[in-house]
């Protein structure tokens, strides 16, 4: 076999169980393309030792004929999931050398799969942010590069955030799949700008069990992959109930991957009016395009209203602070992570967290510190907890009107630059989740899909958003996109060290 | 609503973070552009309307009160940056 990291996930599956080729084989060319991709810097932590001796346990395996849904397919993990016996570092250096002595629910299932883990993913600190800057272990850089006349622009162009090392190690081909987390826009936002999919389940579809806490009642994970049909399987692997998150629904989950291809005739896809006003010309230019693609495909496209949409991202930016600022103060500086001396232990505790957490978490904690404090609470706090319900309230209608999915654009824009945004002023910077900080508001499933490159030669993705639990419609028309829009060439290795 | 030095400073005590005296205006400037970014929800009519709590209609699941794990204190030790025994250690609290 040629180079099997052109796989996609779906692929690879299949020629292991074909036998030919072998989980060793696979997961060493995924090894060696992670080696020779430090430019990127897409891993905190590689674990080349331990991939190679899962893929062996599932070579013997496959062998027997036992493999399992996920059989010796190579993945990474972003780094919010705790991982037992493999640092954990959420992107801060607040928690030093965490070693966590438990696995995340939901990476255990993957391994219950039979899946290979091949190292920890770079993310925003505590998963906030857009651009994977804030990272205390560096930014990542994107595979894709802008055209330059006939040329390409030199310029560090960013994977999207915060789960930024999930969409760079995706679309460089150094892992088949990842798994992410999404509390804004933290999957799809960087599928969006990687020409990857990702897909934010509805809430409570995955435990949240082990995974680093951000905001609890906005955070779920979720994979990102090359192909619909890669999303599909990862999904259900990753998805189900935990007695440990009581937020988890015992509901059994479908096979997904049966919903890739199947028909789309008749459903009807809500055009909401209030996302016209968020984006540039060109991805709007696209969202009508995809309309298209779905009415050809059989669809039924009519205009809807969700008409508190534009108080989504503001709301967004009291009840997340809020929460991570709740979150967030167990890091103390007693029970594990970094530690500060100090005074005595009220200095202690404030010198630890300064020097643990970047600007952009500090700000955050700050933010939400405040909103929670006396006298500010019923102003702020419960006020922004009364637009969600508003917010939800749209979605509701418009699904009890008989709209089976929302169609919306992803960003507002193709990726950025390094250093183009939010040095002034951190709210530039969170408009990026202007069409996808509405689903988590409202508890919903939205899935990010390619739907092909700007003038700027960098990916455009699309979102529909779903009913809640009907993640399985999503895959029918997302699959049905990505079979209209262009096809997707990933970036050739230009960041390969011989 | 916009903040000033001194509440800059009583938020960054509350959240148990130490500022330099040179951080503090950098800070209430991003405090402020985030407050004024907030800011039109004050014009959101909410009259009447509930706060939301959960996002799905969900019974919290409920089992029996008994204790079903547990016995790990070198694992939840591990990671601690002092530790004697199964003991945290802290600076002193009481004199």
């Amino acid at each position: 076999m040629s180079d099997p990291t052109h796989l996609s996930l779906a692929e690879a599956r299949d020629a292991l169980v074909a036998k030919k080729l072998s989980s060793v084989e696979l997961t060493h060319a995924h090894v060696d393309a992670i080696e020779k991709a430090g430019a990127l810097n897409a891993f905190i932590t590689k674990t080349p030792e331990l991939a190679l001796a899962a893929a062996q346990e599932s070579d013997a395996r496959l062998s027997r004929g036992e493999a399992r849904p996920l059989e010796g397919l190579p993945l990474g993990i972003k780094d919010l999931y705790c991982t037992k016996g493999v640092r954990t570092t959420a992107g801060s250096r607040i928690l030093d050398d965490f070693t966590p002595t438990y696995e995340s629910t939901v990476s255990a299932n993957l391994w219950r799969d039979g899946a290979v883990m091949l190292g920890k993913l770079n993310l925003d600190e505590f998963a906030m942010g857009s651009s994977n800057e804030t990272s205390a272990f560096g930014p990542v850089v994107s595979p894709w590069r802008r055209k330059k006349g006939d040329g390409v622009d030199e310029a560090k162009i960013v994977p999207g955030g915060s789960s930024g090392g999930s969409s760079a190690a995706v679309a460089a081909r150094l892992a088949l799949g990842a798994t992410a987390t999404d509390t804004g826009g933290s999957i799809r936002q960087p599928a969006a700008f990687t020409g990857t999919v990702g897909v934010k389940p509805t809430y409570g579809r995955c435990s949240r069990w082990g995974i680093v806490a951000f905001a609890s009642s906005l955070d779920q994970a979720g994979p990102i992959t090359r192909t619909v049909r890669d999303a599909a399987i990862m999904l259900r692997s990753m998805a189900g109930h935990d007695p440990k998150d009581t937020t988890s629904v015992d509901a059994p989950v479908p096979d997904y991957e049966a919903a890739i291809g199947a028909s789309v005739k008749g459903r009807r896809i809500g055009i909401p009016k209030e996302y016209r006003i968020g984006g540039g010309a060109e991805i709007n230019a696209l969202w009508d395009q995809a309309a298209a693609w779905l009415r050809d495909a059989g669809a039924e496209i009519v205009e809807i209203s969700l008409p508190h949409t534009r108080y989504a991202l503001p709301a967004y930016y009291i009840i997340a602070p809020a929460e991570a600022s709740s979150n967030l103060a167990r890091y103390d500086g007693v029970r594990y992570g970094l530690r500060e001396k100090g005074r005595d232990i009220s200095d202690m505790y404030e010198k630890t967290r300064a020097a643990g957490f970047g600007p952009e978490v500090r700000r955050r904690v700050m933010i939400g510190t405040y909103v929670l404090s006396h006298g500010y609470y019923d102003a702020y706090y419960v006020r922004a907890q009364k637009i969600r319900s508003l917010i939800k309230r749209d979605f509701d209608e418009a699904f009890a009107a008989g709209v089976d999915a929302v169609l919306t654009p992803a960003t507002p824009s193709t990726a950025f630059a390094q250093g183009e945004k939010g040095k002034a002023d951190p709210v530039e910077m969170y408009l990026n989740d202007v069409f996808t900080v509405t689903v988590n508001m409202a508890g919903l499933p939205g899935i990010a899909v390619p739907g092909g490159l700007g003038a700027d030669g960098l990916p455009l993705g699309l979102q529909l958003i779903g009913r809640p639990f009907d993640e399985a419609t999503l895959f029918s028309l997302a699959a049905a996109l990505e079979s209209a829009a262009p096809k997707i060439d990933f970036p050739q290795p230009w960041w390969t060290k011989a | 609503m916009s903040v000033d030095q001194a509440t800059v400073r009583r938020i960054a005590h509350l959240a148990r973070i130490a500022v330099e005296d040179d951080e503090v205006e950098r800070l209430g400037g991003e405090l402020n552009a985030i407050l004024a970014f907030v800011e039109e929800l004050s014009s959101v009519d909410v009259e009447g309307v509930e706060p939301l709590t959960s996002v799905l209609p969900m019974q919290m699941k409920k089992r029996q009160d008994v204790v079903t794990d547990g016995g790990f204190a070198d694992d939840v030790l591990a990671n601690a940056p002092e530790r004697e025994d199964h003991y945290f250690v802290v600076p002193k609290v009481v004199e």
